[in-house]
């Protein structure tokens, strides 16, 4: 349980940190929050001989709004600090919802936006609600910036579109507008751990019809899986026990979950029916999602 | 880029100076460095919370923190809180309610409850819950803890519990 040998450096500018990781070779990681990577090495998980410190960058820090229809959330926000934002709540209200569900208060006041995103754990509630808001990714190498649609960032296990020496500079939120709503609901064994099946879900309320909807489950695959056929089930319905149940069915040939710790894939299957039906509820607000 | 390096930080009000492993943790420059034996190493992942201890003012996991990258950091840990009197009441309400029987989470419960009380001073039960839900106590099966961090509360509020 303690992390193997390693060596250790502090990027001052994010220059330096290009430089410092070509140095370091492409073994080494970056440190940010640590919250994952820290637990990764006292297991032993990987040996990346060197750790390149980057959690003081001023340039990766800050939420701000970028033009009129965009908040610009920089890789180094704290879970914490993203929870109590006046921008996230007010425009990216998802997000200040889903941070609860992250972790624990200590993890919460450390691990990093970024570094969640970059790990992609298939569990995780930020990947998914990146997805179901369409949001970007921002990449920074030493030469340039470029722009990743969060529906092409998350590849596969653990794995991102991110190339060699590239790092999260950024993630931009679309502002939430009128008549959207989104939710995020989870099922865990403790509260804060990982999700044993999750759902993060957006919609567009034309009265009570649902328009454009988001279903991403996460916990159910290796990267967050968008339900394509329960969206177009509900599209242009309201949410009846029949809209309900058709969206359920149409789950099967969307969701493929492999078993794990948590379950079998019928199980996890039943779990992602449960979520659904309160989801889709809480967003129509008929009824308390809990008595789903 | 070194396999030792030398920090500079101020825990519980003291600046302190020594030449660390890279890959050592918080906790462990705490313990083994510093003699601070109230913080405790549990799981050393991230899972119990028995290693809480404040960075900067806020919680953290110990286990989770390089002490490499606290090079000028404000590190407060249960001998601080205790010795300052900040969390009197609550030390003294554990006490009250048999909430610590090993003693082993004690210190994380303490640290962890402390932010909830600062941030949020009438929580309810399941409030104070969820704000300890990262801490693991084999013993005491919650009760006793939720009623004492309640008690601490209600008594910082004039008497009114939730």
């Amino acid at each position: 349980m303690k992390a193997p040998p390693l060596s250790y450096v502090r990027a001052a500018t994010l220059s330096e940190v290009f430089q410092l990781w070509r140095d370091a070779g492409p073994e080494s990681r970056l440190l940010a929050g640590g919250q994952t990577l820290l637990a990764t090495l006292a297991f032993r998980l990987s040996e990346p001989g060197t750790l390149i410190d980057i959690s003081r960058l001023r340039e990766l820090r800050g939420v701000t709004q970028a033009g009129s229809s965009a908040i610009r959330v920089g890789a180094l926000t704290t879970h914490a600090e993203l929870g109590r934002h006046e921008l996230i709540r007010s425009h990216v209200p998802l997000l200040a919802e889903a941070v609860p569900l992250i972790a624990h208060p200590a993890i919460r006041n450390r691990g990093t936006i970024g570094g969640s995103l970059a790990f992609a754990d298939p569990a995780a509630e930020l990947p998914a609600c990146c997805v179901a808001l369409d949001a970007t990714i921002i990449a920074r190498n030493a030469a340039d910036e470029r722009r990743i649609p969060a529906a092409q960032f998350f590849t596969g296990l653990y794995a991102t579109a991110l190339r060699p020496y590239e790092l999260i500079a950024a993630v931009e939120f679309p502002i939430a507008k009128a008549g959207e709503r989104a939710t995020i609901l989870e099922l865990a064994r403790r509260s804060g751990d990982y999700a044993m099946a999750g759902l993060a879900a957006k919609v567009r309320l034309a009265g009570t019809t649902l328009v454009e909807p988001q279903l991403v489950f996460f916990g159910l695959g290796e990267r967050p899986a968008v339900a394509e056929r329960a969206m177009a089930v509900i599209s242009g319905q309201q949410v009846l026990a029949s809209t309900i149940a058709a969206a359920q069915a149409a789950l099967d040939a969307d969701l493929d979950p492999p078993a794990d710790q948590h379950g079998s894939p019928q199980t996890k299957r039943h779990l992602a029916r449960v979520l659904l039906a309160r989801a889709l509820k809480r967003l129509a607000g008929t009824e308390d999602a809990r008595a789903a | 880029m070194s396999t030792h390096l030398d920090i500079t930080l101020t825990v519980n009000g003291e600046r302190v100076t020594r030449r660390i492993e890279a890959r050592r943790h918080l906790i462990d420059l705490l313990r083994l460095d510093l003699g601070l034996m109230g913080s405790h190493a549990g799981c050393e992942h991230g899972f119990c919370g028995a290693c809480t201890v404040r960075v900067d003012g806020a919680i953290v996991r110990g286990c989770l923190v390089l002490a490499a990258s606290l090079d000028g950091a404000q590190v407060e840990t249960i001998e601080g809180v205790s010795d300052s009197g900040e969390i009197r009441d609550l030390q003294e309400a554990f006490v009250a309610r048999n909430a610590a029987q090993c003693g082993y989470c004690t210190p994380g419960m303490l640290l962890t409850a402390a932010e909830l009380l600062k941030a949020s001073p009438a929580p309810t039960r399941e409030e104070i819950r969820e704000h300890l839900s990262g801490n693991y106590c084999r013993c005491t099966g919650y009760h006793a803890i939720v009623d004492a961090v309640a008690a601490a509360a209600a008594k910082r509020n004039g008497g009114v519990v939730r």
